[in-house]
């Protein structure tokens, strides 16, 4: 047993194409910093250079949002499923692309 | 608005079910309802709610249909390629209900038209997929108090939700900021399933008829995700942002400002040829000049295998970091993608990396394509 994160498509990249991962972790902190130890790439694209994470980036625990609980310091036990949820959206092409859905 | 004997007969179906009957129909002919953008997901929830019995339908778009529209906007067809998306929504939605008013703006929603436009429509429904307009979209929606309701998809991945700031949260108590340009790849690098749209297109047009007959549960307050590879579904909960600085108590955010300068949007500079990057003419000089360059093509290898420059060495953008190794930090470099985003973070690895002459192809091969040589198809 471990904590399952869900990857979301556009972060696949990052993960060599891996939609769940699982690791051990006290807190949603730990895991994350476990996560981007192990994939290096996806650091940037999760904290920020102040160390936090990135308000573009939300991250549930079991349906929940972490800012409603106790944002990185979360408590998470085996058996938790981690959401990262990245906002998504296109357009920062140029003003040509912003309704090429 | 009582219904015509036509209108009972073309909506006998809504008229016999208890959650919408002759009064749910009338309230579908007396609303209003606002698409912002007639592409993917504008596609789906144009034809339904004019199907469905939706009394005005306006739209925002001030595109033309392109070939590789049709995959996925249904509501245009191939006969329609190379006209406004305005005049193709026109003839389809009236060929699904010649009752349905349709109200066209040929424009980008902007600060300066939003409220104007917004005001007139008792519902949004936010179908582009651009940070600064869903901002844009999100802040005139509060500020007016109209429910938004929202969708956005990405390759096999969707999300929906119902913004409405009296009920619960908005867009902004979900994500206060964008991320800066860069960091996401866009739709147009990243691809999508034609049929994601159909998924989430009709998912909004879902909440839209709900919100208008007042029946069932809206998304407000859940943020539904969509997964057409494993074919599920997931639900979070959002909840309201105290600190959110549009529908807060006291929000720092009371009119519309500048969403390409909030987005990170700057106008693109004409050059040429600069130390960082050249356009698709100053490549084709490039090689009649018969200058020494490699050149790179950092796309997916599929798309590699749709088109490519002649010469051009594959090393997808995610492998970058690991085969920088089989090129020369001495050599002049010409990295390109698809539309010229990719390619500029590639450079930007190679530079870090030590490289000293990485160019960027402005534009990508769909500027090659479209400036230099037609051979070269577009996708």
């Amino acid at each position: 047993m471990a904590v399952k994160i869900l990857i979301p498509t556009p972060l696949r990249h990052y993960t060599g194409q891996k939609d769940v991962i699982e690791l051990h972790g006290s807190t949603v902190r730990e895991v994350l910093d476990q996560l981007v130890s192990q994939h290096n790439d996806l650091k940037k694209h999760l904290i920020g250079e102040d160390g936090k994470l990135r308000n573009f980036v939300n991250v549930y625990v079991n349906e929940e949002d972490i800012r409603v609980l106790s944002k990185e310091a979360t408590p998470v036990k085996d058996g938790d499923v981690l959401m990262i949820v990245p906002s998504i959206a296109g357009g920062i092409l140029g003003t040509h692309d912003w309704i090429r859905i | 608005m009582a219904l015509s004997h036509e209108e009972i007969r073309r909506y006998s179906r809504h008229l016999i079910m208890p959650e919408v009957g002759t009064a749910g129909q009338e309230k579908l002919k007396n609303s209003s309802v606002l698409m912002i953008g007639a592409g993917g997901l504008g596609s789906p929830l144009a034809m339904y709610l004019a199907a469905a019995g939706v009394g005005r339908l306006g739209i925002v778009d001030f595109d033309v249909v392109d070939f590789s529209n049709l995959q996925r906007q249904i509501l245009h067809s191939t006969e329609d390629v190379g006209k406004p998306k305005l005049e193709s929504a026109r003839k389809r939605l009236h060929g699904i209900n010649p009752n349905t008013q349709i109200d066209t703006y040929e424009a980008k929603l902007t600060s300066e038209n939003a409220l104007d436009i917004i005001s007139k429509y008792d519902i949004v429904v936010d179908g582009t997929d651009n940070y600064a307009t869903r901002y844009l979209v999100n802040d005139a929606s509060v500020l007016l108090k109209k429910p938004n309701v929202y969708g956005s998809i990405f390759r096999f991945e969707g999300q929906a939700s119902v913004f409405d700031a009296m009920k619960g949260p908005c867009y902004r108590c979900l994500y206060s900021t964008p991320p800066p340009p860069g960091l996401v790849p866009s739709c147009a690098e990243g691809g999508v399933l034609g049929i994601l749209p159909g998924v989430v297109g009709t998912i909004q047009a879902t909440e839209t008829i709900k919100l208008i007959l007042g029946v069932g549960h809206p998304l407000i307050g859940r943020l539904l995700l969509f997964d057409a590879l494993k074919m599920s579904f997931r639900e979070l909960n959002l909840r309201k942002d105290p600190q959110c600085p549009i529908c807060s108590d006291h929000p720092t955010i009371t009119s519309l400002i500048d969403y390409n300068e909030f987005c990170g949007i700057r106008p693109q500079a004409e050059v040429e040829e600069t130390s960082d990057e050249l356009d698709a003419l100053a490549l084709q000089k490039k090689i009649e000049r018969g200058d020494a360059f490699v050149l790179v093509d950092v796309r997916e290898p599929n798309e590699y295998s749709i088109c490519h420059l002649e010469r051009a060495k594959l090393i997808p953008l995610r492998e970058v970091q690991q085969r920088m190794n089989e090129l020369n930090t001495a050599d002049e470099i010409v990295v390109y993608c698809h539309f010229g985003k990719r390619s500029q973070e590639a450079a930007k690895e190679l530079r870090q990396a030590g490289f000293k002459k990485v160019k960027n192809l402005k534009g990508g091969i769909d500027a090659w394509s479209t400036l230099i040589d037609a051979k070269v198809p577009r996708y």
